[in-house]
Formats: C-alpha cells, sequence, structure tokens
C-alpha cells in the first residue's frame, strides 16, 4: 500500500448480527468493496464474540484474498475476566495482524510493537501523540469529537498516520451496563441477545417524538448518521491519512463507491451528498463536531 | 479493622474548610477553568486561593488533592502545563490527571509530585492499572463506577497501587472519560471543555399541566404538577426506545455505599470518594460528617445508618454497581 495516498477504511462492525450475516456482509466487501482497509473484531461486547469465531478464519482469508489490509479490533470496555479474555486473544494475532486497542489494557499488551489505536482510547493532543507513536502506534482513528483546529495540530506533529470516522452514526458512549437487555426490561446476564434484533440500533426518542440516539447493547450512538463528504477534501489538506467508514446496513460497496469518487475529486461535495441521501433515503446527517459544534449540527461544508 | 481514608469535594474554598471541620480526610477541588472535570460557573478555585486552601487543610492534618482531569488541547496545552505547574509549586499532596500526555508530562517534569488516575482515564481493569502505575509511577486510581465489590476485590489483587473508589453522590452509568453524549448535543464536552449538559444550554418550559426540561432544545424529560423536576443530564433522562417512554440509561438515583463500608474495606479499597463539588457547603458539610461517623463506626466493626435525607438526587439510593443487580 502506498503510504502516502489516502486509504479508505471499513471500522469494526458494531453491530450484533447473525453470524451468517456476518460473514455474507465481508465477503461481499472482500469481492466487490473499494477500501484499503478492513477493521475487523467485536468492539462492543464480549458476549457476541462466540457467534463469529467459527467464521473467523474463513472471513479473514477471504478479505485478504480481496487484498484488503484486516487489521483486528479489540474490545473498547474491558473489565471482567472474559473481556480480558478477549482483548487477549486479539493481541495474541499481533505477529500476523496489526490490531487496534481500544482501551489502555490492549495499548499495555501492544507496547513494544507495532499497533494501532482506535477511537475510544482519548488521544486529544501532541504529548499523547508522541507517547503512543514510541510505544509502536503506527495508526491512530480520533475521536469523533475532536474539531479541526485538533485534527490539524495533531496532524502536523504526526508520523503515525491518523484516522477519521467520515460515516456512519457516531460512537458516543460506552457503559457496563446493557441498555438494550434493560429497554428490554432484561438483565445484561439474559440478555437473550435482544441487540441482534436491531441491525442499526435501537432509536430512542424523545419524549417529543424525535429521533435522537441509537443503542446497540453496551453502546449509544448518534441516531444521525455522521457525513465528512464536503469535508474530504480540507481533511487531506490538514493531513488526515486514514477515512473510516463505519458498517451499516446500507449498501456499503455503494457507500464506499461514493467516498473513493470524492476522495479523487470525481464529484463534488454537494452532488456526493445528494448520492449519499438516496443511498440513505431514512437518515438524517451530521457534521458538526468537525466544525467545533454540537455533533448533531448539520453545517454546510 | 483498617480505617478508610474519606476525600471529599471542595467545590468552594468555603466547601473546603466545612469538609475539613467534619473530618475530611483530604479534599479534592480543581482551577477555575477547562482544565477539570467540573467547569462550572461560579465553582473551583485560584491560585491564590487553592494556597490558601493548602494552608487551612494542612494546619487540620487534612490532604489536598488537585484534579486535572481533562483532556490537554491539541495545540494550545499551557492551562494544562500551567496547572500542574501551580500543582508542584504549591505542594498540593496529590495531582489526579487522566491524560497520558499530561501524565508523560508530570512525571518527566516533577518527579517528586504523587499522581492518581482519575476516573476520567476510565482504566476498568489489572492491565490498565499498572501500566499507568509502571510508566507514570501513578500511586492510587479512582476505579470508574462500573465494577460490583467482586471485582474491586480481584482487581486490588492484581493490582501494587491504591484504589480509591466513588462512595456517595451522582452516578454515570456511562464509562467516565469515554462519553461524548454531552458535546453530541451541546457541543461542550467532559473530556476537552469539563462540563457535561452544562447548565448554559437547559432551560425548563412551562406547558400549562407538565414542565418540560430540555437540553440543547431537545426534551430530556417532563414533569407532572407536584413532581420534583430533576436537572436535565443528559443520560438521566426520559426516553423512549419501541416500548413506553422511561429512564432508558439510568433513574435519578444516588450511589449510597455507607451500608457496605465493611465489604469495600475487605476488597482492599483505600479511599472512598464523595461526590459533589458542585453542592452547597450545607451538603458538604452534612455527608461528610455522616461519612466520617460510618468510617469511624465500620473500623470499630460496627454498622450504623445513616441521616441523608433530603441531600439525593431523586431521594433514592443505591449501591449502583457494586451490586451486581446494577447491570
Amino acid at each position: 500500500m502506498d503510504v502516502t495516498k489516502p486509504d479508505l477504511s471499513l471500522g469494526p462492525l458494531l453491530f450484533n448480527w447473525p453470524a451468517a450475516e456476518v460473514r455474507d456482509f465481508y465477503c461481499r466487501i472482500a469481492d466487490e468493496a473499494d477500501v484499503d482497509v478492513v477493521y475487523f473484531g467485536e468492539a462492543v461486547c464480549a458476549k457476541r464474540r462466540p457467534f463469529i469465531a467459527p467464521h473467523f478464519e474463513e472471513i479473514v482469508t477471504r478479505l485478504q484474498t480481496g487484498e484488503k489490509r484486516v487489521i483486528l479490533s479489540s474490545l473498547q470496555l474491558a473489565m471482567d475476566r472474559k473481556d480480558m479474555a478477549a482483548v487477549a486473544d486479539m493481541v495474541a494475532m499481533a505477529d500476523d495482524f496489526l490490531v487496534e486497542a481500544n482501551d489502555m489494557a490492549a495499548c499495555s499488551l501492544l507496547g513494544g510493537r507495532s499497533f494501532a489505536i482506535g477511537p475510544t482510547v482519548n488521544v486529544y493532543n501532541e504529548a499523547t501523540l508522541r507517547f503512543f507513536e514510541k510505544e509502536g502506534a503506527v495508526r491512530i482513528s480520533l475521536n469523533a469529537e475532536l474539531p479541526e483546529a485538533s485534527l490539524r495540530a495533531l496532524a502536523t506533529a504526526a508520523t503515525a498516520r491518523l484516522e477519521v470516522q467520515v460515516f456512519g452514526r457516531i460512537p458516543l458512549a460506552i457503559s457496563a451496563r446493557c441498555f438494550h437487555a434493560r429497554a428490554h426490561r432484561l438483565a445484561k446476564s439474559g440478555c437473550q441477545y435482544v441487540c441482534e434484533q436491531d441491525r442499526d440500533g435501537l432509536t430512542v426518542n424523545t419524549l417529543d417524538d424525535q429521533s435522537f440516539l441509537a443503542i446497540n447493547g453496551l453502546q449509544t450512538l448518534s441516531h444521525r448518521y455522521l457525513n465528512l463528504l464536503g469535508e474530504l477534501p480540507l481533511l487531506q489538506d490538514i493531513g488526515i491519512g486514514g477515512f473510516r467508514l463505519s458498517p451499516h446496513t446500507a449498501d456499503m460497496v455503494k457507500v464506499a463507491d461514493l467516498y473513493r469518487a470524492r476522495l479523487n475529486g470525481r464529484v463534488s461535495g454537494e452532488e456526493a451528498n445528494a448520492r449519499l441521501a438516496c443511498l440513505l433515503p431514512a437518515a438524517s446527517f451530521a457534521n458538526g463536531f468537525f466544525h467545533d459544534a454540537a455533533g448533531l449540527a448539520d453545517i454546510p461544508a | 479493622m483498617k480505617k478508610l481514608e474519606l476525600v471529599c469535594p471542595a467545590g468552594t474554598p468555603a466547601a473546603l474548610r466545612a469538609a475539613v471541620d467534619a473530618g475530611a480526610d483530604a479534599v479534592y477541588m480543581g482551577f477555575r477553568d477547562e482544565t477539570n472535570a467540573r467547569n462550572f460557573p461560579g465553582l473551583n478555585f485560584s491560585r491564590e486561593e487553592l494556597a490558601e486552601g493548602l494552608a487551612y487543610a494542612h494546619a487540620r492534618g487534612a490532604m489536598v488533592f488537585l484534579a486535572v482531569n481533562t483532556y490537554a488541547r491539541a495545540g494550545d496545552d499551557a492551562a494544562w502545563r500551567t496547572a500542574i505547574r501551580s500543582a508542584s509549586e504549591l505542594k498540593v499532596d496529590a495531582l489526579i490527571l487522566a491524560d497520558i500526555g499530561l501524565l508523560d508530562y508530570a512525571r518527566e517534569a516533577y518527579p517528586d509530585l504523587r499522581l492518581h488516575l482519575s476516573v476520567q482515564a476510565s482504566a476498568s481493569n489489572a492491565e490498565a492499572i499498572n501500566f499507568h502505575a509502571r510508566r507514570f509511577g501513578v500511586q492510587r486510581v479512582v476505579l470508574p463506577r462500573v465494577l460490583t465489590v467482586a471485582d474491586i476485590a480481584r482487581l486490588n489483587k492484581e493490582i501494587e497501587i491504591e484504589t480509591e473508589v466513588f462512595a456517595f453522590g451522582g452516578m454515570c452509568p456511562m464509562a467516565e472519560g469515554r462519553c461524548t453524549l454531552s458535546s453530541y448535543v451541546t457541543g461542550k464536552s467532559p473530556n476537552r471543555n469539563g462540563v457535561c449538559s452544562p447548565a448554559s444550554h437547559v432551560d425548563y418550559v412551562d406547558e400549562g399541566s407538565s414542565l418540560a426540561s430540555r437540553l440543547g432544545g431537545f426534551t430530556i424529560n417532563r414533569f407532572g404538577v407536584g413532581e420534583q423536576a430533576g436537572y436535565p443530564t443528559l443520560c438521566k433522562g426520559r426516553f423512549s426506545a419501541g416500548g413506553e417512554a422511561g429512564y432508558l440509561f439510568e433513574e435519578p438515583t444516588s450511589l449510597d455505599t455507607s451500608a457496605i463500608l465493611p465489604e469495600l474495606t475487605a476488597a482492599g479499597v483505600t479511599a472512598l470518594k464523595i461526590e459533589g463539588r458542585q453542592r452547597s457547603k450545607a451538603y458538604v458539610k452534612q455527608v461528610v460528617s455522616e461519612f466520617r461517623r460510618a468510617i469511624d463506626a465500620a473500623a470499630e466493626g460496627t454498622r450504623v445508618s445513616l441521616d441523608m435525607k433530603g441531600l439525593s438526587e431523586g431521594q433514592q439510593n443505591t449501591t449502583g454497581a457494586y451490586a451486581k443487580k446494577w447491570m
């Protein structure tokens, strides 16, 4: 891969899709999606891992055959032995793959060799950036709440490749509690995997019936889809080198094609936005964080 | 039985004196800027006030911990470095940090400063805690409010530094330091600005038969006549997800561990933290006095029932994550 060229990545699937659907999804991504990097691995809930395990090798091999660089994503919040076992399983593959640390435990275990850092490890300033670069971080996916000025300052200082999420619902919070189970009046320990019912998350409405947030097990996301199609040229100018698409039930092959076209300057921001709206007719979009506003704001680029 | 250390909030110099007089072993506070996670109008300390507070506390045998626990801004971290320098010059008893870059800086520049790891660092497992201890010499970790007593006992066997746990006050249902709900709705973030669901973005709308509390224009809760209207902290609002509306994330309850102090001691906990730098002097005085009594009793092997009437958010108390059923 040409390190001077920006790359398009597919972030880890955050939702609990049935295993067969996950397998089919990644096979299609491997064969058809114009992305350079695919993150793969359960980042939200350790309880979901057993379902994907039987397909793990097949999916990874298929992605590599499709000339995708595979980065293994680890868990965002590790509390008990089961969680730590999940983190350790990913770290154990660090000789063969770049592993994305999403918690300080993974940063600790991966330090001293090349690794990636995900958006739930807070890299907000140059001193933190330098620390992790010395530890071996070569690719850092930044928290979506960072505004343009922060991205600019970090990119100026960085030797690692910096990545920014440019598509998909924004992960806003992670908890020890399962809000999906709670919404169904179930305990986390007996959750019946109800999160599987909501392929893009369960919509949270305000008392005025405004769509507000989306819950995904232990995770809370924005209801709006982050869309930085308009800002892509500026992000490249700033020095951001990786652009992350977060997987949804929308046609991700077409979404990737659209972002690629925009990255290559083949489509205007206005036209790209119009096309994205056609691909996701029910979605509303947001780009406020980049513009140092409320994250849910949709500001003309 | 070993005596738990009582760490108390000091939002103002008056609250500091109240906490020290009521029997706090330590008080914690922040500077009046975005370097700490309770950057609210009318709260916190100037450098001079901190110096006076230190003198007051030290004269009465109490310690002072300074929280510099937000994440420094890229391209502009002077305020954070200045706060750390002041902590060293004023000789606070401990500096509470969360940001890796600041921990690295403090360790290098002021190796004599005692460092505590803020709850905002979200270090929820032995590997993460030991990493901070090894690399930055952190001597105490404030544990995230997501661990059970059994988790804490196990953790204390696997780490070599002290643990401090939240004992009373408001609860975050989310992993602290990893929540951007507030900035999604208001543009103001706990990590960047030291605020959550800020008052500047709150309004209460009288709808005749009900009162709506809003944050950033979104209705977070609605109260009937005679119902006590709570503050619209985003994650403590009423929402609906498929079914009927309710407290989807967290009930508006307060944490209260006074009934399980012997269990926390047995789990190897060193210190108890009272939440509430935004609370009044009277609140601080009452909670600290009551916890002083409870800790002293627990050290003698007895349990006491506390007088906390009227103090808790929503008038309900919970042991939160410390009892597994919270999950």
